[in-house]
């Protein structure tokens, strides 16, 4: 009746009885997260930390284990330090920055990332999903403890969804039995498969790549394989049709075999069968112990719209990528950022309901630019027709002796934030000569300010406005909305003018609470920066 | 931003076709089909234009 589809990595919420079972009439909620995965557990940190009392229901204890995500963002530790634990992914990270490309028995090229200077985070860590999950999880605690009105209820199933005009009634399984809560707001987290989405009878459509990848984790300790990412086009070594090895934190190696469509499952998960592969690629004499090993199949896939109504839909649920470009966790974490602040003006009665459906069209339009990145790697990596097959191979003889076919290779195109260009909330671009990268709809990059940096200045959770040598008051209110001013001068960071000013020689900024530019002007005008806050918030 | 030349722009057509061939001589047709495979993505970083290049594309793709 009540039995775990994965076994647990960590045990973190144990079922516990709450009051809402033995209440007389269904318990009322405000916001209802179901799924307790990466984004189930930031959006309820999200909401908790501003103060907005939160249920989060998982039909686990905790997190699972298994090889899912390693691959963590500069974007995404930038948003976890504004929820309190940037700091923990990054001291248990494994930092990279080197990757080679093979073909057959050659190494064609190798490239850096060559990370900007100036930033508080690299530009990406590994880190096993459920250590990420942890830290998410151990964050919450910390936040209940100052008070934060968060609860998590594990071993919580929801079963079914009953969607009204003004909130949701939903039914909750658990060991004891079922109970029946209602709520305002219900944020669907619950994964690619989804229980609610289904429940709705919503579509979810797009392309099933025919490909299996058997993934294995090992912990070995080895010197030979240096803290890179290696990927093999078509190795000599015949253990798959592509194959990655990625380090990750203790000791452990994410192996990622391409191999094939029509593969007997059962008999590829065999350990003798997969000791093989592995064998094969590290050579005889190489111990290692297996820590997990799944297969895959991919998919790049959305739902047509992620709102409906009351119930908004993040993460997995929502869209689904192929894992090149390490695009799923990463943007599932930016869909919890967006929707964070939006949810909260709205609960707060600060902005109008309709505020949400930017949540839709920006998040809509990242889930675009996210599945065609990944879908163009994994054609790349799986080409489907003897033709591609042939270019895919030409560019890669032509990458090891010329340049110019390296940027034509793709073994993935690694996440970086999108920017909200022309999108209902952006505002105007009035900074003549400002530097493309900052223009409205775009993401602040970071930049150094004496011993600190830009991002850990912003907002405190609210919008900003940022001056650069510019005049401008310390706070701006307006219908409700409060902006506070960040004044700051050319000469405070060195980045300041290649990332900020360009050839301007002053510049305002006004910044979203998740850290997108809202719109910029070469000085402060209040006229002009009421109706961006205005036009941010969707009230006219 | 060129248009795409579709007027006679090779100085010698003649030769320029005999290279072709030449180049393709005694090679196997996967062999073959590797070597256009080459040749065009060398070309089209020559020409770099995507303006161009699309245009090319979708001539070539109505010829067919
Ligand atoms: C092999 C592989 C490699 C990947 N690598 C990367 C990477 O490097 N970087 C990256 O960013 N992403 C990566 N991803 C993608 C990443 O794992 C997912 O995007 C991420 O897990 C999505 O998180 P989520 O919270 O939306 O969903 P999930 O993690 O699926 O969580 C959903 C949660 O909902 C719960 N749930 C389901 N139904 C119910 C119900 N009825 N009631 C209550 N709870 C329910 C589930 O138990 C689960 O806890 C990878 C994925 C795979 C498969």
């Amino acid at each position: 009746m009540f039995q775990d589809r994965y076994t647990l990595a960590f045990r973190l919420y144990p079922y516990a009885r709450s009051v809402d079972q033995d209440a007389a009439a269904p318990a009322h909620h405000r916001v209802v997260v179901v799924g307790g995965g990466p984004i189930g557990l930031a959006t309820a940190l999200d909401l908790g930390r501003q103060g907005h009392p939160v249920l989060l229901l998982d039909d686990h204890e905790g997190v699972g284990q298994g090889s899912k995500a390693i691959c963590f963002a500069k974007r995404t530790m930038e948003i976890a330090a504004r929820y309190g634990c940037g700091s923990k992914l990054v001291e248990k990270g494994v930092i990279w920055n080197l990757g080679k490309v093979f073909h057959d028995d050659r190494k064609i090229y190798d490239f850096n990332l060559l990370p900007e200077d100036g930033h508080r985070f690299p530009a990406f860590i590994n880190l096993q999903q459920p250590y990420f999950e942890r830290f998410l999880h151990e964050q919450i605690v910390a936040e209940q403890a100052k008070g934060a009105p968060i609860e998590i209820r594990g071993k919580n199933r929801v079963d079914a969804v009953e969607v009204k005009d003004d909130g949701v009634a939903l039914d909750v399984m658990t060991p004891e039995g079922g109970y029946r809560i209602t709520a305002d707001w219900l944020i669907a987290c619950d994964g690619a498969s989804s229980p609610t989405r289904k429940m709705m009878g919503l579509d979810f459509e797009g392309k099933v790549f025919q490909d299996s990848f058997l993934i294995a984790d090992i912990r070995m300790k080895s010197e030979s394989f240096p803290t890179e990412r290696w990927f093999w086009f078509e190795p000599w070594f015949k253990s798959g049709a592509s194959t990655l090895l990625h380090k990750q934190p203790d000791d452990v190696w994410r192996v990622d075999f391409q191999i094939g469509w029509d593969v007997d499952r059962k008999e590829e998960l065999r350990e003798e069968k997969i000791r093989a592969r592995l064998d094969a690629m590290l050579g005889a004499g190489v111990e290692y112990d297996l820590v997990w090993s799944s297969i895959y199949t991919f998919q790049c896939r959305r739902m047509k719209k992620f709102r409906h109504g009351r119930v908004i839909f993040a993460g997995d649920s929502a869209h689904q990528v192929s894992p090149f470009g390490a695009r799923g966790a990463n943007s599932g974490i930016q869909d919890v950022d967006n929707l964070g602040w939006k949810l909260g003006l709205v609960l707060e009665g600060r902005a109008p309901d309709r505020l949400i459906d930017s949540y839709d069209e920006e998040r809509r339009h990242g889930a675009d630019e996210n599945i065609l990145n990944s879908t163009r790697s994994t054609e790349f990596i799986t080409p489907k027709t003897k033709m591609s097959h042939i270019f895919r191979n030409a560019v890669l003889e032509l990458a090891e002796h010329h340049d110019f076919a390296r940027g034509l290779v793709n073994s993935g195109r690694l996440s970086v934030p999108c920017t909200y260009d022309g999108l209902s909330l952006t505002g105007a671009d009035a900074l003549p000569g400002g530097p493309d990268r900052t223009r409205p709809g775009s993401p602040c990059p970071d930049a150094p300010l004496g011993a600190g940096f830009l991002l850990d200045r912003l907002g405190g959770g609210g919008f900003t406005l940022l001056t650069i040598d510019a005049e401008a008051p310390e706070t701006f209110v307006e219908d409700g909305i409060t902006v506070t001013r960040l004044a700051l001068s050319a000469g405070d960071g060195p980045a300041l003018r290649e990332r900020y000013l360009g050839g301007a020689a002053s510049a305002v900024y006004l910044l979203r609470p998740d850290q997108h530019v809202t719109a910029r002007w070469d000085r402060f005008d209040a006229a002009a920066v009421r109706t961006a806050l205005r036009h941010a918030c969707a009230k006219d | 931003m060129a248009d795409l030349i579709l007027s006679p722009n090779l100085p010698r057509p003649d030769e320029f076709y005999a290279n072709l061939i030449a180049a393709h001589e005694g090679l196997t047709d996967d062999e073959s089909a590797a070597l256009n495979a080459r040749l065009i993505l060398i070309l089209a970083n020559h020409i770099g234009d995507s303006e161009v290049l699309e245009e090319a594309l979708r001539i070539a793709r109505s010829e067919a």
